[in-house]
């Protein structure tokens, strides 16, 4: 199912435990290390990184491949991708074959192809998201930027 | 049934909710003035995150706090923007935003009918660093398309122009400067966010002083800056955005914030450099003010409509300029940008010229004579001899002053007691004039 609400990346991201994020960077300056770092340090999953280029992130072992990752941990609640969009395809069939629960494909990560196979095999589909952002969202991270959460409650939060 | 995240709100309910949910360290459902300068880091590791902005947090409060925070969430709200960042003054708010964007060598494109301030800021200071800045006719967009240049980074106007009170095309405005690469700044203190919400209309970034209608009560003088997340700031027309910063490690701050690239680095650059930042006490009184933002403005719409009605049946009174008055030049703009009211400031003038204004103001009673507007107190001044007196006599008139124009910003008093001291006034300049 492709996911379009808030309501819906918000039960996404509480029911999450593991994330695996295809093409996260070791170098401190991209994108995907920002994520994977915020994501690592804010202690509520388990992180990590699948790039074939990298031993390893921050001390975090990096698998060559998702299939590998699966392998000896079993299939990942979300994949997590920061691809080019013509190599989403590979991705969402690697994300299917390692039997995850959802696929995220982050800002500009676009491809109709690969939103319509993942949804196919019943994975739950984010596009062009930051998932440290929809994270951010609900935790309060945002919030404390100024940034425009559009979350209205007159519940405390986390209570 | 839904969701209540997926609900979409209505103004009040933001005026009241966005931004200052509870707070989650205590409870409290008043907004907690957290009047520190620092806060704690969890660990070392935790700190370097913070500092490399990898994740969110609260470090100090020059670049951000949490009751900052909350005024900031509910600015970005009411305006429909992605996010906010408050400033010191609305003057620091666009100097923050345009520091932003430009440097030194770098162009900007304003609208002529600008605040006083404004004019100075730009025409003086910013040129002063190397930012030139070329004045445009208001919603002359021939004349827009011919000023914007290769190094031109933003094209500034303000909703209703003070103290002329014209009407910026805000959706012609924007769709030429997104014709040729450049955001579009609106200025929007005189509209509010009740009034008018310039994003809708296509503005890629809303500054305001917040010292205005956003308080309220004449208290505390801040500024705000709200983005719409539109822009593709990684175009490369905005250098500063989109190569790598060495304010901070080399950081390309389009590739890795995307749509928060301008926000992100008018905050942890700019602010952080320029420290030009709101006091908490501040963010909370402004707080307080959005809370009746949305009873506040019909009631001063309506106030300014009788003082205007009143005016323009005076014979002492040579002309009016108020957009919300059928006949006006902006008449029509204000129709479509401001279907609930023009605001309540404009400006008129007196036969009899500056001995008449000077005599005016002095008989006036209820009306406060300074140097501010959007007070829920009705206010007055000549803006010839003030707030544009350090303008040349040309770009005064390029600004929309006239030497007898006086302005008013219309309270929230019964609107019978502000007619009944105008008339004392009128009567009262008239016989100065003949004396």
């Amino acid at each position: 199912m492709i996911l379009t609400t808030v309501a819906q990346r918000r039960a996404l991201l509480d029911g999450a435990r593991t994330i695996a994020m295809v093409g996260a960077s070791a170098n401190p300056v991209r994108p995907s290390y920002f994520v994977f770092s915020y994501l690592r340090t804010r202690g509520r999953y388990t992180v990590a990184p699948i790039n074939p280029g990298i031993e390893h992130i921050d001390g975090v072992r990096a698998f060559p491949t998702l299939a590998a990752y699966a392998a000896e941990y079993g299939p990942p609640d979300i994949v997590d991708v920061f691809r080019k969009p013509e190599s989403a395809p590979e991705a969402a069939r690697a994300a299917i074959d390692a039997g995850a629960g959802a696929i995220w494909f982050q800002y500009g990560v676009i491809d109709a192809e690969a939103i319509a196979l993942a949804d196919a095999a019943g994975l739950d589909v984010v596009v062009d998201r930051c998932i440290k952002v929809e994270s951010a969202r609900f935790d309060g991270g945002l919030a404390m930027g100024g940034l425009n959460t559009g979350l209205i409650s007159a519940r405390r939060r986390g209570a | 049934m839904p969701a209540p995240a997926d609900r979409a709100f209505g103004f009040r309910t933001r005026a009241l909710h966005a931004g200052t949910p509870p707070d989650p360290a205590t409870g409290a459902r008043a907004q907690p003035i957290y009047m520190s300068s620092s806060f704690v880091f969890d660990s070392t590791e935790h700190a370097a995150e913070l500092f490399a902005l990898r994740t969110y947090g609260n470090i100090y409060t020059r670049i951000g706090n949490p009751t900052v925070a909350a005024f900031e969430e509910k600015m970005a709200s009411l305006e429909g923007g992605l996010g906010g960042v408050a400033t010191a003054s609305g003057l620091s708010a666009q100097l923050t935003t345009i520091l932003a964007l430009a440097q030194a060598g770098d162009h900007l494109v304003a609208t002529a009918n600008l605040y006083g301030g404004t004019i100075t800021q730009f025409a003086v200071t910013l040129k002063r660093m190397g930012i030139d800045v070329t004045f445009i006719a208001p919603n002359d967009i021939a004349a827009l398309i011919r000023a914007i240049g290769p190094s031109t980074r933003a094209v500034y106007t303000e909703t209703i122009g003070n103290p002329a009170g014209n009407v910026a095309d805000l959706e012609a405005l924007a769709t030429a400067a997104h014709a040729h690469g450049v955001p579009l700044i609106v200025d929007n203190t005189f509209a509010s966010p009740f009034l008018c919400r310039p994003i809708e209309w296509g503005a890629d970034i809303v500054v305001a002083s917040a010292t205005k209608f956003i308080g309220g009560h004449g208290t505390a003088i801040g500024g705000i800056i709200v983005e719409s997340g539109h822009f593709p700031w990684g175009s490369g027309r905005h250098p500063l955005l989109s190569t790598p910063s060495p304010g901070y490690h080399d950081m390309n701050f389009a590739e890795t914030f995307g749509e928060f690239a301008f926000l992100m680095r008018a905050r942890v650059e700019v602010l952080r450099d320029v420290g030009a930042c709101l006091s908490p006490m501040n963010a909370f009184l402004f707080i307080q003010g959005l809370e009746t933002l949305p009873f506040r403005m019909p009631a001063h719409v309506a106030n300014a409509r009788a003082v205007a009605d009143f005016l323009a049946s005076r014979a002492e009174v040579a002309w009016i300029a108020y957009a919300g008055l059928p006949g006006d030049p902006s008449y029509a703009l204000a129709q479509k940008y401001l279907p609930d009211g023009a605001g309540s400031i404009f400006s008129f003038g007196l036969r009899g010229g500056r001995t008449a204004g000077a005599a005016f103001i002095e008989a006036l009673e209820l009306w406060s004579h300074l140097a501010n507007v959007g007070d829920a107190k009705s206010l007055v001044i000549h803006p010839a001899s003030t707030t544009h007196g350090q303008l040349s006599d040309a770009d005064m008139t390029a600004s929309g002053v006239r030497p007898e124009m006086i302005r008013v910003s219309v309270g929230l008093e019964d609107a019978a007691d502000l007619i009944w001291d105008l008339d004392r006034a009128l009567r009262r300049a008239a016989t100065a004039v003949r004396a």
